[in-house]
């Protein structure tokens, strides 16, 4: 091989590979990533049961049971509607009733909604920042202050 | 008092913007005296900074609750570890840390650059200049921690709970010793852009700035990662969190530097690219820096939203990151291209790595910015996170992890890759033993686990080979190979412990997450569960009281046997003047592996919620890079590379060993 024919290999060599590198992340981009659904947007979003998305809104007061050993049940309020969720596990230290929580998990055939995570990170005001946008383009939650 | 500070941080200020300017008119018209100015100001800034920053801590100390920095952030029963650290807690203490380490970066270049070219050494101090002005001015309209509070409040509101711990003393400033300490080689690569002239030694006199900056930012992120898993009771250690990717793209990237910059040190070629790379690794800490700083993201990181602040961290951002890719741009035609190489050959392997690198930056950044993007355009929030980087970032650093122990067997210009592969033909053989052993033994299901543990052990042994051929393995006897062991250039024992290092933290990582167990049980005290072969009691719950705090502290014994091999203790903690809950985790190592237990909520019938997972070798994951950090330290104490070193050598020609 002469020079510039090496040279255009390697190059080629680094673009299939920059190629595959693309290929892979816009695969991923479309098939590993979860929305953010508040409870009234699902009335009007069609969630298929099994696909994983993030829910969040406030936890509604009253709504938390407690069953055996780990499982808890709970509702996500965003004022309007509420979602029924289940979770086994240890709940985050900031959990608590009327306070913002992020879920992540997939709904379930009967319309129960599966968590495998459930955050309360919070900014100074309790709130996680996707939940507190949430509820103020809806006006029921104001920044405190 | 506290307006001397603030008076402290304007004078610094000024005195940047003089950096910024009279040094580089001296450069141009070639006058010596304005060129002077330049090193005498970047330490006067640098004392100024450090000044306002100990004014600041001053009042921290003695709980000013007057400055309202301090009432929102500290109270006065905290511990005065806390109350020091508490000073960079925050969103406006951490800008004036960050300004502060950039200045202590100007007015170390000042003071060790003495052996630099008058030239290229200014220019590089007035680019630092332009840096700090811009984040001086940046803390001075939006951000100034010395506004008081009229009247002052008697009692201050707390410092966030999860940040009362020893982790906030190291982690920021570490990892801010990391990023902003790759503004240097920034700074440098965009004087030699100005001059249009690069050349073979400015690689050597960056070198040492990165590779500093690069020890710092790996003690910083793995601090970082110790102190998420310990502290938030996740028993995670990385979450692809966009703020630990912040942290993550300027070290990928600096890693990158690194090699680049030695293909150009030895053999001058990549200047261009390693230029580019010097502004890409700056450009990325000063992202990280928006993302982090703008409160455009949600974690435990963004203290503060103020959207003002956010333009005005973009503004910089753009001017920098726009200003330096259009002079690059500008000049990069002019530079002369270096020495020439076959595609097989230490150069060629290096190329490769720089590569897989910027590739994995380049995803890491996608999937950082994704989301962010996503929001704009359509208002969808979506979240990427895990699944997206164990599908893209990890199919990246298979190929380049199995690679890494051919590169320093591959000779400079033109390599042998047979030769090489014969070489680690025993490497090969340890990391299929090693593969089969935990297939065998441990678990016939995992596979990949299998294969990660192998690729560990193949990094692990490739390392070795490489010290071992180098100290004359197979051609010597023993005692003159142990003597060339340690008459070998230092960095060459960085190099190989660096790459030691990363097959450490595979080893942890790809043990940890593929062989923990994890158990969620209710207990009550006395009871018994099992874990991983070894059994845990619980024995009682203990109220505590603590400085600015109350907690029950459940107390638990590890069994393994018959035999009580260990207690640990994990509470829920309640600090009292912000009504905040926390989990402290108990942690107990025993050899390299971790019983880490957290509790939940007590259940109705007077028991408690626990987690507990053992997690086997999870140590090496911080193993690894304090093992990076010290082959770095070795490698910076190569006479080759201390600053000023190559001008020093001409007068006293010492032997140097054979490479």
């Amino acid at each position: 091989m002469t020079r510039k024919q090496k040279r255009l290999s390697v190059i080629l060599g680094a673009l299939a590979f920059l190629g595959v590198a693309t290929g892979l992340t816009f695969y991923a981009l479309g098939q590993r990533t979860s929305f953010f659904y508040m409870p009234e947007d699902l009335q009007t979003a069609a969630v298929p049961a099994g696909q994983r998305i993030r829910l969040g809104g406030l936890v509604e007061s009253g709504t938390v049971l407690r069953g055996q050993g780990t499982d808890v049940a709970f509702s996500v309020t965003d004022g309007t509607d509420s979602v029924k969720v289940v979770y086994a596990g240890i709940l985050p230290d900031l959990f608590r009733e009327e306070q913002g929580v992020v879920t992540e998990g997939a709904f379930r055939e009967d319309g129960t909604f599966v968590a495998d995570s459930v955050l309360a990170k919070h900014d100074e005001n309790y709130m996680p920042k996707e939940v507190a946008e949430g509820l103020k383009a809806k006006g029921v939650w104001q920044e405190e202050q | 008092m506290v307006e001397l500070g603030h008076f402290a941080l304007v004078l610094a200020f000024a005195l940047s913007l003089v950096q910024s300017t009279i040094p580089i008119v001296g450069s141009q018209k070639n006058d010596a005296r304005l060129m002077a100015v330049a090193g005498p100001v970047a330490v006067a800034v640098f004392t100024l900074i450090a000044a306002s920053f100990l004014v600041l801590t001053w009042a921290y100390v003695v709980s000013d609750f007057s400055v309202r920095n301090v009432f929102e952030n500290s109270h006065s029963m905290k511990p005065t570890l806390y109350k020091i650290t508490g000073t960079w807690g925050n969103h406006e203490g951490s800008m004036l840390l960050w300004v502060l380490i950039l200045s202590l970066f100007s007015a170390l270049v000042a003071a060790f650059g003495r052996n630099l070219p008058a030239t290229l050494k200014t220019n590089a101090l007035a680019v630092q200049g332009w840096v700090a002005s811009a984040f001086l001015l940046f803390i001075l309209a939006t951000s100034n921690p010395f506004t008081r509070l009229v009247p002052a409040p008697f009692e201050g509101q707390d410092l966030n709970p999860i940040l009362q711990d020893i982790g906030l003393a190291i982690h920021p400033p570490l990892l801010y010793l990391g990023y902003v300490g790759f503004s240097v080689s920034f700074s440098f690569a965009v004087a030699a852009l100005i001059e249009g002239r690069i050349d073979a030694a400015w690689a050597r006199w960056v070198r040492p700035w990165t590779l500093a900056a690069w020890i710092f930012l790996t003690g910083g992120i793995a601090m970082g990662s110790y102190w998420a898993y310990y502290e938030l009771g996740w028993g995670g250690f990385w979450f692809w969190d966009p703020v630990e990717n912040a942290s993550f793209m300027p070290w990928l990237a600096g890693t990158a530097l690194l090699h680049s910059a030695l293909v150009m040190e030895k053999r001058s070629a990549l200047k261009i690219w390693t230029v580019l790379l010097a502004i890409m690794t700056f450009s990325l800490s000063l992202l990280g820096t928006f993302l982090v700083r703008s409160g455009v993201l949600t974690s435990v990181h963004a203290f503060a939203t103020d959207p003002a602040r956010g333009v005005f961290i973009l503004v910089i951002l753009s001017l920098f990151v726009g200003g330096s890719f259009a002079l690059f741009a500008f000049r990069a035609p002019s530079l002369t291209a270096g020495g020439v190489f076959q595609p097989i050959s230490r150069e060629g392997s290096l190329v490769l790595n720089n590569l897989f690198l910027t590739t994995a930056t380049a995803t890491v950044l996608i999937g950082t910015l994704y989301p962010l993007l996503v929001e704009a355009v359509s208002g969808d929030k979506i979240s990427v996170g895990a699944p997206f980087f164990n599908l893209t970032f990890g199919p990246l650093m298979i190929p380049l992890l199995a690679l890494v122990p051919f590169g320093p067997l591959l000779a400079w210009k033109r390599g042998d890759l047979y030769a090489a592969a014969q070489r680690l033909a025993w490497a090969l053989g340890g990391a299929i033993l090693a593969t089969l052993v935990v297939m065998i033994f441990v678990d016939r299901t995992m596979l990949f686990a299998a294969l990660g543990i192998g690729l560990a052990v193949w990094l692990f042994l490739g390392a070795i080979t490489d010290i071992a051929l180098r100290s004359g393995f197979g051609n010597t006897s023993f005692s003159n190979m142990r003597r060339r062991f340690f008459g070998l250039p230092r960095s060459a024992h960085g190099a190989a412990l660096a790459h030691l290092g990363l097959g450490v933290a595979l080893l942890g990582i790809v043990a940890t997450t593929a062989f923990q167990s994890e158990h969620i049980v209710a207990l009550k005290p006395g009871e018994t569960t099992d874990i991983a072969g070894r059994n845990l009691r619980f024995e009682r719950l203990v109220p505590h009281q603590g400085p600015n705090y109350t907690e029950d502290q459940a107390v638990f014994t590890l069994i393994s046997g018959n035999r009580e091999i260990g207690s640990v203790s994990s509470a829920k903690r309640l600090y009292t003047a912000r009504r905040m809950p926390t989990t402290e985790a108990g942690i107990l190592t025993r050899g390299f592996s971790q019983l880490y237990v957290a509790l939940g909520d007590p259940t109705p019938d007077g028991g408690i919620v626990v987690r507990i997972w053992w997690k086997p070798m999870v140590t090496m994951i911080w193993l690894g890079p304090l093992l990076m950090m010290i082959g770095g330290i070795l490698s910076i104490s190569d006479r080759r590379l201390r600053i000023g070193a190559p001008a020093r050598r001409k007068a006293v020609l010492a032997p140097q060993p054979a490479e």
